[in-house]
C-alpha cells in the first residue's frame, strides 16, 4: 500500500465514472447503475481501509499526496487526512454508496444524467476532506455544491424550483463569506512570512495576532456557519430537503452540512485558535437557538420531510455546541455527532422518500396505520426516530452524552437547555412513528408496498447497522477521532504540541 | 463471567427471536422462557452467598467502553446483596410471568414479537441491576423505557395503546432529563461516574453538601419518572393498555421499582446531603401513595385500579427510602414484586375469561374460576397488608420508619393510605369474584401454564414477608447496605396494631359498599357527587398536562416559532429581501432592448466618459 | 513629411467613421463593415507606432489582428446568412430578440 495514492483514487473513482458513464447510452439504465454502484463501493472499501490503515498512535495528517500546481501563487494540489477527516470520508462513502440504491429505486427519469451529477457532487466532497490546501479545498467546495442545483430542480419534488434557488444562493454566499477569511488569512501569514501560501499546514505553523484572529474569524464561522447551517441562517436547508429526491436528500443532510462544521474544525479553530475562545461563547448561544427553535418549529411540522428538516437544523445545533466547548470531550462528540447524524439522517430522508414515491404525500396526518403494510420500514423508521431522540445503543446517544459531558462543564445553562431539546426531538419524533405508523389502517394505503428485494432493502440495513455498531461500540470511531481533536484543541489551549 | 451471561443470554434471545425464530411462535416463546430462567439459575449462587454473608463483599469488573482525552468510561456490573435481591425479583419473578405470558397470549398476533420484546426487556432491567456506574444505569434506564414503549405499543393499531406507548416514554424522558443533568453534578463533583468511587467520595467529605443535595434531587428525577411519582405519575395508569403479563412485570414488579432502587443505590448521597433533599423525596412519596389510593376509589377498570394501588405502592417505597429507610422500602419492593405480579396475572386471568377490563361486567366468578379466586384473594390480602401475610410486615416496616421519624404527616399519609388501599382492594374481590352474576359468555378456568405461576406467586405472597420477621437472622433489613442509624428494624406493636385495625376498617367499609342488592356503582357517586367526579378524572392531572401543559404551552410555543419562522423569517425577511432584489431588477431590465446599436451606443459612450476622466485627471 | 500625427489622425477619422457606422446603419452587412474598419484604424496606429518607435511588437500585432479579424468576418458572415436564411431580413432593428 506504501505509495499509493489512496486519497486521489477515493477523489478521481467518481469522476473517472462521470467520465465513462457520459460515452454510455442513456437507454442502457442497468449498466449506468451498476457502474456508479461498484464505483461508489469501491470508494467505500477503500475508505474503510483508509479507516483501518491510518495510525492513530501516530496521528497527525497521514496519507499526503502533494503536488505543486500554481507555484507563483502559493497553490498546491495537497491532500492528507487525520481522523475527522478520515471518519468524514467514510461517512460520505456509506452515503452515497447507500444513496445510489436509494436512487436505483426511487429514480425513474434522466437516469444517467443523475447518476453523472450525484457522482461529480460526491467527488467535490471527499474532495473538501481530504484537501490540505485551502483553494483546493474551496474548490471542491464548489465542485460539491454546484451539481446540487440540477439535482434539486431537474428530480424535486413540489416547490423545487425555489428551493434550488435557495439553496444555490444561500451556500454560495457562504462560501464567498469564507472565501473572504481564507484571503484575509492568506495574505496576513503571506505579509508575516514573506511566503504566499494556501497550504495549511504550513499556515497552522503561523501565529497570527490575537486583534486579527478575532476579526479574521468572523467571515470563516459566518461563510461556514451558513452551511452547517446556523440559526439564523439555516432557511435554505428544511426546504432544501424537502424538495429534494430522496438520495440528494440523504448527501444533502448527512454530508453537506457536515461540510460547514469540517470548515468550522480545520480553518476557522485550526487556524485562529484564539479567534475560536474569542466567538465561541458567542455561537453557543446561537446553537441553543438552533437546537431550540429548530425542534420546536419541527414539532409544529406536518411534513415528514420538513420536520426531519428542521430536526437536521437542531441537531446540527448539538454539533456546534460540542465545537464551542473547545475542550476534547465536547468536540470529539461533536464529531461523533456528525458522523452519527449523517447517517441517521440518510436513513431518514431514504425512508421518507420510499414511503412518498408511493403515497405522493409526505403529511403526517394523510398517512396511518402502515405499520401492518410494511413491517420492514416501520421498523427501520422506528430506529431512526429512537436514533435521533438519543436512545442508548444508537451511536447519536453516546456522541450526544459526550457533547453534553463537555459541554456541562463550559456552559451548564446552555447545557440544560441542549438536554431540554432531546426532549422535543423525541416528542416529534414518537409523534410521528404514532401517527403514521401505528392506529387504524387506513383504505387507501392497502396497496402499499414494503421494502423486499435486495436493492430495496440494503440502504436501511446498511445505515441502521452502522448506527448500532458504533454505538454499542464506540471506540472504532473515536480512537480516530480522538487522534484528531487532541492536537487541535492542545493549540488552542497553547500547549505546545508533542 | 457468568455476570455478563446475564446479559448476553436475553438479549441474543431477543435477536434470535427477532431474526430467526420469528416464524416459529413456541419455538420462539419457549427460547424466551428458557432464557430468563436460564438467568435466575445464574443468580442463584449469588443469593446463596448473600443468605450466609449479608454483607457481603461487591464483586465488580467492568471493562472500558469509552475512552477520549478527558473522559473515561467503563462499563461494569457490581453485585453486592441489593443486586442479589434485585436480581432474583427480576429473574423468578420474571420467569413466572413469562410461563404465565405463554397461555395468555396464545393466538395473539405478533407472539413472537412479544417473547422478543420481554426478553429485551429482561436484558435491559438487568443492565439497570448489574449497572456499578450511572451512565450505565442511564443507558439502561432508557433501553427499559424503550421495552415499555413496545410493550405499551403492543396493539399498536389501537390509538389508545399508541398514544399510551408514546405517552410512558415521553413522561419517562422528563424524569431522564432531571436525572442525566444529575449524573452531570455528580461527574463533576467527584470525577467518576462509578458508584464505588463517588460514594468514596462522598462519604470522604469532599463534596459540598448543597451539590450532593442538588444531586440526589436531580437523580430523584429520573426515579420520578420512572417509579411514576408525583407529579409525572400520570402515564402509568396509561401503561395498562399493554398485555397484562406486561402490566405485571413491567409496570408493577420490576421496571417501576427501578426508581426506588436507584434511590437505594444512591443512598449515601440522601444521607450526606442536607436532610431536606430526603425529605422532598419522602413527601413526593407520601403524597403519591395518598393521591393515588384516592384515585384508585374511582376507578372501573380492574387493572387500572390495580395500577393505582401499585402507584401508592411506589409512593410507599419512595417515602420511606427518603426517610433514610432504605432497608423498608427494598423489603416493600420484593414483597410488593410478589404480591402485585400476582394481583395483575389474576386480573389477567380474569380478563382472559371474560374478555372485558370492567369490574362491573364480572362478579359471581369465583365458583367458575377457583384456582384463581383463591390465589387473588390471597394476594388482595397480601396488598392491605392483613396479618400475617407478606403486605403486613412490609408496611409495617415503613410506617414505623415514617413513624420513628417524627413526620406525622407522613405517618398519617402512610395510615391513611392503608385504609383506603383496604376500600378498593375489597371492591374488586367482592365485585369480581362475588355478588350478582354480571358476567356475559360462558367463562372458565384458565389453563395450567396461567394457574401454575399464580399459585406460585401466592405462596410468596403468603410467606415472603417472613423474611423481615422480627429477630429473624439474617433478616431483610441487615441485608441492604444501610447508612446512618437505621439499622435493624425493631417491631412497634403500636404501628401495627392501628395499620391492622385501619385495614379492618377498610375491608369492612368495602364490605359494606359493595355487597347487598342495591346497585353500588352508584351509592358513592350519589352520595359524595363532586368529591367523586374529582377522583374519577384523577383529580384532572390528564386534563391538565394534555389540555394545558401539551396543547396551549408546548404545542404553542411551536406553532409560534413556526410561525415567526414561516412568516417572519422566511416570508417576510428572506423572500421579502428576494421580492425587493427582484423590484430592482425588473426597473433595470428596460436598458436590455435587444436593439444591437442601443448597446454599442452605451459602450460607446461608456468609452468617451472613460476618456474624459482620463483627460480630466491623469493628463 | 509624414509625421506619427498624419497616421493617428487617419487612424482616428478611419475609427470614427466605423463607430458611426455600427451605431447609424441598420444593414448588419454594412456593420460588420464598419466593425472591419475600426479594426483597420487599430492596425493603422498599430503599425504606425511599430515604425517610429522602432519596435516589433506592433508589426507582430497587426499580424495577429489581421488573421484574427479574418476568422471573425468568416464566421460573422456565416452567422448572417443562417439569420438571413431564417429571419428573411439583414436590419439590426428587427433582430432584437434578445431583449428582456
Amino acid at each position: 500500500m506504501e505509495g499509493f495514492p489512496i486519497l486521489s483514487v477515493i477523489i478521481g473513482l467518481p469522476l473517472v465514472a462521470v467520465l465513462f458513464l457520459l460515452f454510455v447510452k442513456e437507454e442502457s439504465i442497468y449498466l449506468i447503475r451498476c457502474v456508479s454502484a461498484v464505483t461508489t463501493f469501491i470508494c467505500l472499501l477503500l475508505s474503510l481501509i483508509l479507516m483501518f490503515k491510518y495510525d492513530t498512535e501516530a496521528a497527525g495528517f497521514q496519507f499526503i499526496e502533494k503536488i505543486e500546481w500554481v507555484k507563483s501563487m502559493g497553490i498546491s494540489y495537497h491532500l492528507g487526512v487525520d481522523g475527522i477527516s478520515v471518519l468524514m470520508i467514510v461517512l460520505t462513502s456509506f452515503v452515497i454508496f447507500t444513496g445510489v440504491f436509494v436512487s436505483w429505486v426511487g429514480i425513474k427519469t434522466r437516469i444517467k444524467e443523475h447518476y453523472i451529477l450525484m457522482l461529480l457532487l460526491v467527488a467535490g466532497v471527499f474532495g473538501v476532506f481530504a484537501a490540505l490546501d485551502m483553494l483546493l479545498f474551496y474548490f471542491f467546495y464548489e465542485l460539491a455544491v454546484i451539481p446540487m442545483y440540477p439535482l434539486i430542480g431537474i428530480w424535486g419534488s413540489a416547490n423545487r424550483e425555489y428551493a434550488t434557488m435557495k439553496l444555490t444562493l444561500y451556500l454560495s454566499f457562504g462560501a464567498v463569506f469564507a472565501l473572504l477569511g481564507i484571503l484575509a488569512i492568506y495574505f496576513t501569514a503571506g505579509a508575516q512570512t514573506g511566503t504566499y501560501t494556501f497550504d495549511m499546514l504550513e499556515m497552522s505553523a503561523v501565529v497570527f495576532d490575537r486583534s486579527f484572529q478575532i476579526k479574521a474569524f468572523i467571515p470563516l464561522i459566518f461563510g461556514f456557519g451558513v452551511l452547517v447551517p446556523l440559526a439564523p441562517f439555516h432557511s435554505w436547508s428544511p426546504i432544501g430537503h424537502a424538495a429534494a429526491p430522496s438520495a440528494v436528500s440523504m448527501l444533502h443532510a448527512g454530508v453537506l452540512m457536515k461540510l460547514g462544521a469540517y470548515g468550522i474544525i480545520r480553518l476557522a479553530m485550526g487556524l485562529l485558535p484564539e479567534g475560536a475562545v474569542y466567538w465561541m461563547p458567542y455561537v453557543a448561544g446561537l446553537c441553543l437557538i438552533n437546537i431550540f427553535y429548530g425542534g420546536m418549529v419541527a414539532l409544529s411540522r406536518k411534513d415528514l420531510k420538513f420536520m426531519v428538516g428542521y430536526s437536521s437544523s437542531s441537531h446540527m445545533g448539538y454539533v456546534l455546541l460540542g465545537l464551542a466547548t473547545l475542550g476534547t470531550v465536547g468536540v470529539n462528540g461533536a464529531v461523533m455527532l456528525m458522523f452519527a447524524h449523517g447517517i441517521m439522517t440518510a436513513l431518514a430522508f431514504s425512508l421518507i422518500g420510499f414511503i412518498y414515491d408511493q403515497t405522493h404525500t409526505r403529511m403526517i396526518y394523510d398517512l396511518s396505520g402502515l405499520a401492518k403494510k410494511v413491517p420492514f420500514l416501520a421498523v427501520s423508521f422506528a430506529m431512526m426516530a429512537f436514533a435521533s431522540s438519543g436512545l442508548p445503543g444508537f451511536a447519536n446517544f453516546v456522541a450526544e452524552l459526550m457533547v453534553f459531558i463537555g459541554a456541562f462543564k463550559v456552559y451548564p445553562i446552555h447545557t440544560i437547555i441542549a438536554v431540554f431539546g432531546i426532549i422535543v426531538t423525541a416528542t416529534y419524533m414518537l409523534r410521528a412513528v404514532r401517527t403514521v405508523f401505528f392506529c387504524e389502517p387506513l383504505e387507501k394505503w392497502d396497496g402499499l408496498r414494503d421494502a423486499k428485494t435486495f436493492v430495496e432493502r440494503m440502504p436501511y440495513v446498511v445505515l441502521v447497522a452502522v448506527l448500532l455498531i458504533v454505538g454499542f461500540y464506540p471506540a472504532i470511531v473515536l480512537d480516530l477521532i480522538d487522534s484528531g481533536v487532541v492536537p487541535l484543541i492542545n493549540k488552542i489551549n497553547g500547549v505546545p504540541l508533542g | 463471567m457468568d455476570v455478563w451471561a446475564l446479559l448476553i443470554i436475553p438479549i441474543v434471545t431477543s435477536v434470535v427471536i427477532v431474526f430467526i425464530t420469528r416464524k416459529w411462535k413456541n419455538l420462539s416463546s419457549y427460547l424466551s422462557i428458557a432464557a430468563v430462567i436460564a438467568c435466575f439459575f445464574i443468580v442463584l449462587p449469588y443469593l446463596i452467598e448473600a443468605l450466609g454473608n449479608p454483607h457481603m463483599h461487591g464483586h465488580e469488573q467492568a471493562f472500558t467502553w469509552l475512552k477520549v482525552s478527558g473522559l473515561h468510561i467503563k462499563m461494569g456490573t457490581f453485585i453486592d446483596s441489593l443486586t442479589v435481591v434485585m436480581l432474583c425479583i427480576v429473574t423468578f419473578v420474571g420467569s413466572l410471568i413469562h410461563i404465565y405470558a405463554r397461555g395468555y397470549m396464545e393466538g395473539e398476533e405478533g407472539y413472537s414479537r412479544f417473547f422478543a420484546c420481554l426478553s429485551f426487556f429482561i436484558f435491559a432491567m438487568l443492565g439497570i441491576v448489574l449497572a456499578n456506574n450511572l451512565i450505565m444505569i442511564f443507558i439502561f434506564w432508557e433501553l427499559v423505557g424503550l421495552a415499555s414503549y413496545l410493550l405499551i405499543g403492543y396493539y399498536y393499531q389501537k390509538p389508545s395503546a399508541a398514544d399510551a406507548a408514546k405517552k410512558a416514554f415521553l413522561v419517562n424522558r422528563i424524569g431522564d432529563f432531571g436525572l442525566i443533568l444529575g449524573i452531570f453534578v455528580i461527574y463533576y463533583a467527584t470525577g467518576s461516574f462509578n458508584f464505588g468511587e463517588i460514594e468514596h467520595q462522598v462519604m470522604a467529605g469532599h463534596v459540598e453538601p448543597w451539590t450532593m443535595g442538588l444531586a440526589a434531587l436531580l437523580l430523584f428525577c429520573g426515579a420520578v419518572g420512572k417509579s411514576a411519582q408525583f407529579p409525572l405519575h400520570v402515564w402509568l395508569p396509561d401503561a395498562m393498555e399493554g398485555p397484562t403479563p406486561v402490566s405485571a412485570l413491567i409496570h408493577a414488579a420490576t421496571m417501576v421499582a427501578a426508581g426506588v432502587y436507584l434511590l437505594a443505590r444512591i443512598s449515601f448521597l440522601f444521607y450526606m446531603a442536607p436532610p431536606e433533599a430526603g425529605i422532598v423525596v419522602a413527601y413526593v412519596g407520601g403524597l403519591t401513595a395518598l393521591m393515588a389510593a384516592l384515585m384508585a376509589l374511582a376507578q372501573s377498570d380492574i387493572k387500572k385500579i390495580i395500577a393505582y394501588s401499585t402507584l401508592s405502592s411506589l409512593g410507599y417505597m419512595v417515602m420511606s427510602v427518603g426517610l433514610g429507610g432504605t432497608g423498608p422500602g427494598m423489603f416493600y419492593l420484593m414483597t410488593h414484586a410478589f404480591f402485585k405480579a400476582l394481583l395483575f396475572l389474576g386480573a389477567g386471568s380474569v380478563i382472559h375469561a371474560c374478555h372485558t377490563n370492567s369490574i362491573w361486567e364480572m362478579g359471581k366468578l369465583y365458583p367458575k374460576m377457583k384456582a384463581t379466586g383463591v390465589t387473588f384473594i390471597l394476594g388482595s390480602l397480601a396488598m392491605m397488608g392483613v396479618f400475617p401475610f407478606a403486605g403486613f410486615w412490609s408496611k409495617d416496616e415503613i410506617l414505623s420508619t415514617a413513624f420513628d421519624s417524627g413526620h406525622w404527616l407522613l405517618y398519617g399519609a402512610g395510615t391513611l393510605t392503608a385504609f383506603i388501599t383496604g376500600i378498593f382492594i375489597t371492591k374488586i374481590v367482592l365485585l369480581a369474584f362475588f355478588g350478582k352474576k354480571r358476567y356475559h359468555g360462558n367463562p372458565h378456568e384458565s389453563p395450567p401454564s396461567m394457574t401454575i405461576p399464580l399459585v406460585v406467586l401466592s405462596v410468596f405472597a403468603v410467606f415472603a414477608g417472613l423474611a423481615g420477621f422480627p429477630g429473624l437472622e439474617p433478616n431483610f433489613g441487615s441485608f441492604i447496605p444501610s447508612h446512618g442509624h437505621h439499622g435493624p428494624h425493631h417491631f412497634n406493636f403500636l404501628v401495627a396494631g392501628i395499620s391492622t385495625l385501619v385495614v379492618f376498617a377498610g375491608i369492612l367499609i368495602g364490605w359494606k359498599l359493595y355487597t347487598g342488592e342495591a346497585e353500588p356503582a352508584h351509592r358513592l357517586k350519589a352520595q359524595y357527587p363532586c368529591l367523586y367526579k374529582v377522583l374519577e378524572n384523577k383529580f384532572y392531572f390528564d386534563h391538565f398536562y394534555d389540555g394545558v401543559l401539551v396543547a396551549v404551552i408546548y404545542n404553542g410555543i411551536g406553532k409560534i416559532l413556526n410561525f415567526i419562522e414561516v412568516n417572519i423569517f422566511i416570508n417576510f425577511l428572506i423572500n421579502g429581501f428576494a421580492y425587493n432584489v427582484r423590484v430592482v431588477g425588473r426597473a433595470l431590465r428596460g436598458t436590455i432592448t435587444g436593439q444591437l446599436q442601443h448597446y454599442a451606443l452605451f459602450m460607446v459612450s461608456g468609452v468617451v466618459v472613460l476618456v474624459l476622466i482620463f483627460l480630466q485627471y491623469f493628463v | 513629411m509624414l509625421t506619427l500625427t498624419h497616421f493617428l489622425i487617419l487612424s482616428c477619422i478611419l475609427f470614427s467613421i466605423g463607430v458611426a457606422g455600427v451605431m447609424i446603419r441598420r444593414n448588419i452587412i454594412i456593420v460588420l463593415m464598419s466593425l472591419e474598419l475600426i479594426f483597420n484604424a487599430a492596425n493603422i496606429s498599430l503599425a504606425a507606432f511599430a515604425y517610429y518607435l522602432e519596435s516589433i511588437t506592433g508589426t507582430v500585432f497587426v499580424v495577429f489582428n489581421i488573421t484574427v479579424a479574418a476568422a471573425e468576418v468568416a464566421v460573422g458572415l456565416a452567422i448572417l446568412v443562417a439569420v438571413y436564411r431564417r429571419r428573411k431580413t439583414v436590419l439590426v432593428d428587427q433582430l432584437d430578440e434578445m431583449r428582456y
